[in-house]
Formats: structure tokens, sequence, C-alpha cells
């Protein structure tokens, strides 16, 4: 047996790239959305109104505390109990897909733990620097949109980036219900093949997608936070 | 409420079904525990350590269980186990057929991965222990694993636990995975009391609140070993 066998590479690799691509999509389509979502949850988590700050604090609680697969599991097979109800407001045709029930699903996860990274990063900003703003004689949008903010998604980057790594990987999850993502694609070629060597195929580009995102990120951390340095290098 | 009778235990509920579910998840979450923190220790004092071979297998490590989907590991666990076994019995015993026990492959894939992630946070924890430590232990004649036993671990330990806490409650939502390798724990048994009664909604939304409930007990428990922890460290309670 040869370490890498060709024929089996040329009948299930163009498979696992097109896997590789869902994958892509659904992370990146996941987090971009999860990231609108989580400002008003976080802005939420500090509202004068009390059960706004319960309500977003149970959601962050229920996404964060419950396995992705156990939510995947209760969207995409719980849609279907509540097909008439679907059918009626003319939402069917989405929740019958498994692809949108995973996006779907995996946003609202991702957007809990994003809540939690925002909140994090506002909260690390110093108080002076809201009130110098305010006797500058700012407005708080201003002030929001031109000292915390910039200063907040700072500190955000790093934890925003591991939590795109989390995703990327939390997503193989959509295999179970049948997406053919990187890991359903890899799936279905083991089921054809039995050949275990396809699963080490998908490890390597799981691994080659993490790893570039870690490289990708460091550098724009480093240029972003590049004015924090002595020496500005 | 005719959805909380399904809930009864006996033979016509699933509560007695869903709560051995629970029971495995538990269990596998424990076994897995001991296991992924000394092998995560081991792997943080190969990175530490003076030998080069030793980093960059500390570091490999690292990068592979915390680059690949938990779901893969478990399948390359589970799979790959079974090919290697399969080929260690057959070179003994001509057409001898292994089957590897689901609760041991989900075990060590999922320490595995609790290690890759947990030797980080040992090292982190090292770097928390300042160098007169180590010198004081030498200085005192310590040998190398008496300074490790008496001195760095209690230490450590307490640095360590944020972080470990963190990677337990991690634990606990990752052992669903293992429902796909044909594990009877919470989700797999709620998977089967779905199929029966036609009720994914109700039976997820209480799988779910069951792994709440797991990691609510769980907070608990980490709140009273770290209060153990900081004993000796004044003004923390």
């Amino acid at each position: 047996m040869s370490l890498i066998d060709l024929d089996l590479l040329a009948r299930y690799g163009p498979r696992l790239l097109s896997g590789l691509w869902v994958t892509l999509q659904l992370v990146a389509l996941s987090v971009a959305i999860g990231a609108l979502l989580a400002f008003p949850l976080a802005f939420a988590r500090k509202s004068p109104i009390a059960p706004i700050r319960w309500a977003s604090f149970g959601y962050s609680y229920f996404f964060r505390g419950t396995p992705l697969l156990a939510q995947t599991f209760l969207v995409y097979y719980g849609a279907g109990q509540f097909r008439p109800e679907l059918q009626a407001v003319g939402l069917w045709w989405l929740f019958r897909d498994a692809f949108f029930c995973c996006a779907l699903t995996f946003t609202l996860n991702t957007a809990a733990y994003q809540a939690e990274i925002l909140r994090g990063a506002l909260a690390a900003v110093p108080t002076g620097q809201v009130e110098a703003g305010m006797a500058l004689g700012l407005s708080r949008w201003r002030i929001f949109r031109h000292i915390v903010l910039p200063q907040a998604l700072v500190v955000a980057l790093r934890p925003f980036g591991n939590e795109i790594i989390l995703m990327v990987k939390g997503s193989a999850v959509a295999a179970i219900v049948t997406v053919f993502d990187l890991m359903g694609a890899t799936r279905l070629a083991y089921a054809r093949s039995f050949d275990f060597q396809v699963y080490l195929w998908a490890a390597v580009l799981y691994l080659a997608v993490v790893e570039t995102l870690r490289r990708v990120w460091d550098r724009l951390e480093r240029r972003m936070t590049r004015h924090l340095r002595p020496g500005g290098a | 409420m005719e959805l909380l009778s399904l809930l009864r235990f006996g033979p016509d509920g699933w509560g007695d079904e869903l709560a051995a579910g629970a029971w495995l998840t538990i269990r596998l979450a424990l076994a897995t525990l001991p296991f992924g923190i000394v092998l995560g220790f081991f792997v943080a004092l190969a990175k530490r350590s003076e030998r080069p071979a030793l980093v960059v297998l500390g570091n490999t490590f690292t990068t592979v269980f915390r680059g690949l989907p938990e779901l893969l590991t478990i399948f390359l666990v589970y799979f790959g186990g079974q090919i290697l076994l399969q080929r260690l019995v057959g070179l003994v015993f001509d057409g001898a057929t292994v089957e590897v026990n689901g609760f041991v492959a989900g075990m060590i894939a999922l320490g595995l991965v609790f290690a890759a992630y947990s030797s980080e946070v040992f090292l982190g924890a090292f770097r928390g222990i300042g160098r007169g430590q180590w010198e004081a232990a030498a200085a005192l004649g310590l040998r190398p694993i008496a300074t490790m036993r008496l001195v760095i671990l209690p230490q450590l330990i307490r640095l360590a636990l944020p972080g470990l806490a963190n990677l337990w409650l991690v634990l606990l939502k990752d052992t669903s995975l293992v429902s796909v390798i044909a594990l009877s724990d919470l989700l797999r048994r709620t998977n089967i009391a779905v199929g029966a009664t036609k009720e994914p909604f109700f039976f997820y939304a209480v799988a779910c609140g069951l792994y709440l409930v797991m990691s609510i007990v769980s907070s608990f428990g980490i709140n009273a070993v770290e209060r153990w922890a900081n004993r000796g460290v004044r003004g923390r309670a």
C-alpha cells in the first residue's frame, strides 16, 4: 500500500475539495451574520431594562452551555415538526434544507460566543476614555464609534480569530445532518472506498485551513496593534 | 401534559433511557479528564524541555489535535484504531477479528483533544511560577521530582485551574460527538427516543436542558475546587 493512492485521489479528491468549499461557505456565512447579531446581544447585556438583560444572558447561556450537535438536531429535526406552520409562512423550503439549518444554528451559536467576546472587549476599554470623550463634548454615538469601538475591536481581534477556528472545526457536525461539507464528503468517500486514508486527507485539509487562518490572524493582529508597540515596528 | 408523560421512567416512558444516556455522558467525561490532564501535563513538559526533538513533538501534537475537528479525531481514533489493532492481532492470530470499544475510542480521542488544549494551560501556569521557586527548591537540595511534586505542582494546579475548568465544560459538550460512533450517550438515546415518538423538538430541547444542568452542576463543583486550591492564598477566600 502506497502512502497516497493516486487512483483514489483522482476519484475522491475533487469531492473533498468541493466539500471544503462548502465548509468555508458555511463558516464564512455563520461568522459574518453572527458578528452582526453579536452587537445587539452585547448591548442587551448592559441594558437598563432587566428583562432584556436576562433574555440576552439566557440566550448566551443556552448556546454556550449545550453541544452544537444537539442544537443542530434541535433546529434541523425540530423544524420538521412545525412543517405546517412553516409552510403557512412560506419558510418551509428553507428549513427543509440541511445547509440552511446548519448555517442558522451555527450563526445563532457563534453569535452567543461573539457577543461574550465583544462584551469583554468593550469592558476592557478604560472608563477614562469615555470620560475624556464627554469632556470634549462628543455625543454618545461619536464616543462609541470613534473612541470605544476601535480600542475594543483590537482587544477582540484574537478571541475573534479563535472563534473562527472553533467554527471551522465545529462545522464538521454538519456532516451528521447530511450536509456534504468536507467532513460529509469524507464520510461518503470512506463509506464507498473503505480506505482509511481519505480521513487522513481530510485531516490534512482541516489542518491547512486552521493553520492558514492562525497565521493570517497573527499577521493581522501585528498590523492592527503596531501603534501600541514602541518603535512602531 | 401529554409530552411530559413521555419522560416517565419505566417501559412506557423515555426518562430512564435519557438518564442512562446522561450517566454514560458523565462517565465518559469523568474517564477522559484524568487521561487528558496527565497527558496534557507531559506534553507541556515536552514543550518546556531543553531537547529540541521533544519541543517539536509537543508542538506538533498541540497543532494537530487543536486544529482537527473533534468529530474527525473521533473517527480517526475509532476507525484508525480498529485497523491498527486488526493488523496487530492479525500478526499473531490469523483471521481473528477485533472490535474497538466505542467508549475507549471516545475516551482516547477526547483525551487527545483535551491534552492538546490543557498543555497550553499548563504552559501558561508554568510561566506564572517565579524562577525563585525553582531556585529555592534547588537550594534546599530537592531532587527534580521532589521539586515538581512538593513545590511546583501545588502552585501549578491553582494557576491552571480556571483554564482546566473551562476545558471541562468544553469536554462535557464534546462528549455528544461520540453518539456518532454508536455509543449510547445522552444524545444518541435522545435520537432513539425521537425515532420512536416523532417528537424531535421536545426531546432535543430536553437533551439540551440536561446538558445545561450538567454544566450548571459542574460550575458549582468548580467553585468548590477553586476555593480549595486557593485556600493558602491570602486575600482570596
